[in-house]
């Protein structure tokens, strides 16, 4: 899969409050009004100037806090096509395979995006493409590739059911 | 080489030798879900299957918004309902009954040895009781409806040894914001923490949860403890199942190992809007105080009254305070009523509101105004987190909330 776009470049421990703040974890549930409120409290243009196939590059620990979902499936529908960090929380990683969103830990190339600039991601070679050059990230674990090409977990599921 | 307690939990779950970093499908053996299962019923649904695997697997808590605050939250509730009486869900709790991790240890659905998933971030939980529990997702539960698996990733473990007998006025909530300051938000990342040594064995079962109950505020998967006296006390009536105490082997391999000696322990203050940014209350003291926030599944158990009653007794919250005081359950507000001091805090002015998580996550109860400040008995201070970006919270024991009330600023409550 190719993925193209511009970088959302935020610093250290950007968390689910911020990413899909916790008053709306229940009353906001159409994907359209789910991407409108996508990183309400850290990046107010954020969700106004998002474009599909743009690239999220956070810090450490990207995506700690709750274990709400929406604050990985809210950046799906705002058309984010992956997101690059340090390190992932451990609930926010499993979040995102889990919704076919790719989560890539590779903290030379966050050292090395800035904000604003264009993108290349190549997930079948596990590159990285960008101004500074190329950087390569690790594969997903084997165990759970078959989740993240069935297209996230509920359609695994339905697969291993035979459904 | 010997195993550490997940690896041994794991293991046996599987029916095989496990290694840190091996990624495996596990049936568990509970799995809780609270207001999020109106989300997770319609996810359910859409795999297309009609009925829940093992339905008695399942425990069901209504606490993150209740009573409903408006029609949407209502209509949660109310499919939810449906859903447990379709499924055959009996371990449903209503809305009068309590914070989701405070009831599943209440109410028997958590025992040594038990591996528990839970679709909060906070079901580390119940590693306080020595079961190996992890927060997953929302789609997560409801694949674990349809099929009954989830996978998980085998965690490499911390040790946190602590030492030495706590000062007057000093507990385990100063203790764990402190453990946060040295180990940082991240420093324990997808791994499982085990909290031992003598001051840790000593420490009532309330005191010993603020801590599984917080491991995931610095990254953890799990949190562990093996249970001590009072725990088995505690579960004895409560658990009907037969189980095992499982314990790491003496030469089990620990990725890190960290030492604390409390002796010395001041009282200690998350600042906003980060659990690790952490400084002893002496620091603040003296900063204006708007709202008190007393309750949380972190600390608003009958130990927690104790010292909060100790304090107002006889005598006003400050004028230009509210003091919301919420019960972790049913059961914690039955015991403190019979004891006198939910008349004692009424008398002092405390607002009492119902058991459950009241505006711990800003859906309801008390969410702060612009730029107003909130002590917070709780266990998370994110931007927003009380449902205002521009309102600063702070996380502090129940012993600073209750001190800091009667003046309006924050006190520093060591002697
Ligand atoms: S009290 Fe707060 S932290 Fe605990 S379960 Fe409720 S919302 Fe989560």
């Amino acid at each position: 899969m190719l993925i193209k776009g511009k970088v959302w470049k935020y610093g250290n421990d950007v968390n689910t409050d911020v990413i899909f703040p916790g008053k709306y974890t229940y009353t906001i549930t159409e994907t359209a009004e789910m991407a409108k409120v996508a990183l309400e409290d850290l990046d107010p243009e954020f969700a106004k100037n998002v474009h599909k196939g743009d690239v999220i590059v956070g810090g450490t620990n990207f995506g700690c806090g709750s274990s709400r979902e929406q604050a990985a499936s809210c950046l799906v529908y705002s058309g984010v096509g992956a997101v690059i960090a340090k390190t992932f929380a451990r609930l926010y990683f499993r979040n995102c395979i889990n919704f076919g969103l790719p989560a890539l830990t590779s903290p030379k190339a966050v050292d090395a995006l800035k904000h604003g600039e264009s993108i290349e991601i190549d997930t079948d070679k596990g590159e990285i493409r960008c101004k500074a050059g190329v950087f390569k990230f690790p594969p997903l674990p084997k165990e759970v590739v078959g989740i993240f090409d069935a297209g996230g977990l509920i359609p695994y599921t339905k697969k291993q059911l035979g459904l | 080489m010997g195993k550490t307690f997940s690896e041994k939990i794991l293991g046996q779950k599987v029916g095989k030798d496990v290694v840190p970093g091996e990624i495996i499908e596990v049936e568990p053996d509970v799995a809780m879900s609270h207001d999020n299962t109106a989300a997770i019923s319609k996810t359910f649904y859409k795999i297309g299957v009609d009925q829940v695997y093992k339905p008695g697997m399942h425990v069901v808590i209504l606490d993150h918004c209740t009573p409903a605050a408006n029609e949407k939250f209502a209509e949660n509730h109310k499919d939810i309902r449906e859903f447990v009486r379709k499924q055959g869900i009996r371990n449903f709790y209503d809305i009068h009954v309590g914070i989701c991790h405070q009831v599943m240890h209440e109410k028997g659905h958590v025992w040594p040895g038990a591996l528990i998933v839970g679709s909060d971030s906070h079901s580390t939980s119940y590693g306080a009781f020595g079961a190996f529990s992890a927060g997953i997702g929302r789609s997560e539960m409801a694949a674990i409806m349809a099929r009954g698996k989830i996978w998980l990733r085998v965690p490499e473990t911390i040790k946190i040894v602590v030492d030495g007998e706590f000062p007057e006025a000093v507990s385990a909530k100063d203790l764990m914001l402190k453990i946060a300051r040295e180990i940082g938000a991240d420093g324990a990342l997808y791994k499982a923490i085990e909290f031992c040594g003598p001051t840790i064995d000593r420490m009532s079962v309330a005191s010993r949860f603020v801590f599984t109950n917080m491991a995931v505020e610095i990254g953890a998967k799990a949190g562990y403890m093996i249970p001590n006296q009072a725990t088995l006390g505690y579960l004895k009536d409560r658990v009907s199942q037969p189980f095992e105490v499982i314990e790491s082997d003496p030469n089990a391999e620990y990725e890190a190992e960290y030492h604390f000696d409390v002796s010395t322990l001041e009282p200690m203050i998350a600042k906003p809007h980060t659990v690790d940014n952490v400084v002893p209350v002496s620091e603040v003291k003296g900063t204006r105080i708007d709202q008190i926030f007393f309750g949380s599944c972190t600390n608003a158990r009958v130990e927690d009254f104790e010292i909060v009653a100790e304090i107002l007794r006889g005598k006003r919250v400050h004028p230009d305070v509210r003091m919301l005081v919420f019960p972790a359950s049913q059961e914690v507000y039955l015991e403190v009523l019979k004891k006198g001091w939910i008349q004692e805090l009424v008398e002092a002015g405390c607002v009492i509101m119902n058991p459950g998580c009241g505006p711990c996550m800003g859906n309801h109860e008390g969410v702060p105004a612009n730029g107003e400040v909130v002590l917070a008995t709780s266990n998370r201070n994110f931007k927003g987190r009380l449902g205002n970006k521009e309102s600063f919270v702070y996380l502090v024991s129940p012993r600073t909330a209750a001190m800091s009330a009667l003046t309006g600023k924050i006190e520093d409550c060591w002697y």
